[in-house]
């Protein structure tokens, strides 16, 4: 009984410190020569799906699409809380946009099936567009509540949610299962748990161990595998993967040029700061 | 299927109103929309679905809408996601526009995209600029001819990407509030009026809205002639304390960029920039603000830029009309006292 919660958590660069070198020529992002983190708001998509384990009962599958190395946001995941983690991987789903990915995402949440949420944050921090999240509900055919503000209430297969609208709240009712994106006022997320961690921290996708090596073996033999499918176990169109899959293209990158005119240095001084001050009087800039 | 290429298709805006009133950021889009469609010689239309809201359609026409689609139904006075995204998805399918622009909303943010995906279009998030421009593959080397360019900062700001679909249309974009500048209303300009139907079957509206609570905004950016904005450099809440006092003796605002805020120095409301309000004052003081574009994105338009900064090597200075290299916490209290001089 209770809920199964399925949450999408994206690895991502940490945008505050990226270099013009992590771009590559054909305008899409070396991630690899990034530092990475685990999405902000989606580890309170997490907790939002821990909450709703934790009040009402049921489990938390964490689904996430990227390189090998992405399995560091699966094993977070675990060490909060998270019952069941799988990692999507494949070099055909590279160059993928967000209509892409949200395929893929899609089919993936219809693979792992019987699912009650779908949380997610509401934007990942490398591109901001809050665009996957409503583009799997609309693959699953399923309702969105977007900017989720706080859980009031589950009852059968009816959630009472409060989200954000920018100028204030509302309290919608969603049949369930429904697809909730969620923002970091919503909730504050918990500590990873050190017993989850002990029991976690040796798990390992197939792809983070070389091939055959008595390491991949000795995992295998311990249970310490975590999933990992390709486009094949989620039955993904191909066309529909990748750069195939994208309307959107880079079409040009550019650095940016900043212009320099009428540019005048004020000295820190009090008669630097004033003689600013009356010139800006002078000009009516300060009425 | 993706759909084809509709080169007389119209330009489309979303006419995002609530409780009977636009919201500012449609008619900001219609002016621009007006641009593309003259250079691409089709009409503008707007798609204006709700309740009672036909008495917007001449404010449209006068911001340059030759034609609004009034979407008129009492299941559609409150916004929920799938009965608007399904009746934009039908419109679109029947009049095949080749763009379509959206205010970057939360509203317009939570729907674009599902009508993206139901239409396998592009859609690209945020711009801050559209033009149209033939476009040539550089793999290919195929022409595109007149394709929307969709403009738009990118990865911590070193870059500008320009984004085209040739495929998938219509060519989707969203675009922040403040970003385009409102055009002036003619008022001699009239449109046509389009009644469609809305044929939802109840299916599409599972979600209910029991209640709901609007706030007034605490900040008001755009309505200010001067902005007082701290980044990451002003250091803790704090000291933030300076900003505010220099703001009052200037009769202005405070603003923040995205690292004060993330820093946890000021609450969201303030941030100016790409993911928060784009303002265009008088007159922006940047303290201790690098100046990542994605904050020049929101503020750059601004008559007269003073930036404040204790290292002579951070962007804000590129665009700043006044530099002062310096410590924040002098700097400021010098300004205050110069200000409260001359009142």
């Amino acid at each position: 009984m209770g809920y199964h919660c399925i949450v999408l958590v994206k690895q991502v660069p940490d945008t505050a410190n990226i270099t013009g070198e992590a771009m590559k020529e054909d305008g899409t992002v070396n991630r690899a020569a990034l530092p990475a983190i685990f999405n902000p708001e989606d580890i309170h998509a997490l907790e939002a799906a821990l909450e709703v384990k934790d009040r009402f009962g049921g489990t938390v599958t964490a689904v996430t699409m990227g390189p090998p190395k992405a399995a560091d946001v699966l094993r977070a995941c675990l060490y909060r809380g998270a019952d069941r983690a799988i990692l999507l991987t494949d070099r055909r789903a590279a160059g993928s946009d967000t209509l892409a990915t949200s395929y893929i995402l899609a089919q993936a949440a219809a693979t792992v099936g019987d699912f009650d949420f779908i949380f997610c944050g509401r934007q990942a921090i490398d591109g901001d567009t809050a665009q996957v999240g409503p583009q799997c509900a609309e693959k699953l055919g399923l309702p969105q509540v977007t900017y989720l503000e706080k859980i009031i209430d589950i009852q059968g297969k009816t959630a009472t949610l409060r989200r954000n609208i920018g100028n204030g709240w509302e309290d919608v009712q969603t049949p369930l299962p429904a697809l909730v994106t969620v923002i970091e006022s919503a909730n504050t997320p918990r500590p990873a748990s050190v017993k989850r961690y002990m029991k976690n921290k040796f798990k390992r996708v197939p792809l983070e161990l070389p091939a055959d090596s008595p390491e991949a073996a000795q995992a295998k033999e311990k249970g310490d595998l975590l999933e990992q499918w390709g486009l094949d176990e989620i039955n993904a169109d191909l066309q529909r993967c990748g750069f195939a899959g994208s309307p959107t293209k880079v079409f040009r990158i550019q650095s940016i040029v900043l212009k320099k005119e009428g540019f005048a240095s004020v000295e820190p001084t009090e008669e630097g700061v004033r003689s600013l001050v009356r010139e800006l009087i002078e000009d009516r800039t300060l009425g | 299927m993706m759909s084809e290429q509709n080169r007389n298709g119209e330009v489309w805006v979303f006419a995002e109103q609530d409780n009977g009133k636009l919201h500012d950021v449609v008619l900001e889009l219609c002016g621009r929309a007006r641009e593309l469609a003259d250079r691409l010689g089709v009409k503008v239309a707007a798609v204006l679905p709700g309740y009672k809201a036909e008495h917007l359609a001449p404010i449209l026409y006068q911001h340059g809408v030759d034609r609004v689609y009034l979407i008129d139904d009492p299941r559609l006075e409150l916004f929920t996601s799938l009965p608007y995204a399904e009746t934009v998805i039908r419109l679109i399918q029947k009049h095949r526009p080749q763009i379509v622009l959206y205010g970057a909303t939360p509203l317009g943010r939570d729907m674009a995209p599902r009508i993206a995906s139901a239409t396998r279009s592009g859609l690209t998030a945020d711009c801050t600029d559209l033009q149209i421009s033939d476009v040539t593959d550089a793999k290919t080397k195929e022409v595109w001819k007149d394709l929307l360019l969709q403009i738009r900062p990118a990865f911590g700001g070193n870059i500008i990407a320009t984004i085209v679909n040739p495929f998938g249309w219509p060519q989707m974009a969203t675009v922040r509030e403040g970003v385009m500048p409102m055009k002036p209303a003619d008022p001699s300009r009239t449109g046509e009026l389009i009644r469609e139907v809305c044929d939802l079957t109840d299916s599409f509206f599972g979600v209910k809205v029991l209640e709901r609570k609007l706030e007034e905004k605490k900040v008001n950016l755009k309505a200010a002639r001067i902005i007082v904005a701290g980044g990451g450099g002003v250091g803790s809440r704090e000291n933030f304390s300076l900003l505010f006092d220099l703001a009052a003796a200037l009769g202005g605002a405070v603003g923040a960029s995205r690292a004060a805020v993330d820093g946890g120095f000021i609450d969201h409301d303030y941030q100016i920039g790409q993911t928060g309000t784009t303002v265009r004052p008088a007159l922006y003081i940047a303290c201790g603000i690098s100046g990542a574009i994605q904050h020049r994105a929101g503020m750059q338009e601004s008559a007269k830029i003073i930036a404040v900064n204790n290292d002579p090597d951070a962007p804000i200075f590129s665009i700043a009309h006044y530099g002062i290299v310096g410590d924040l916490n002098q700097v400021i209290p010098m300004m205050i006292k110069a200000v409260k001089e001359r009142n």
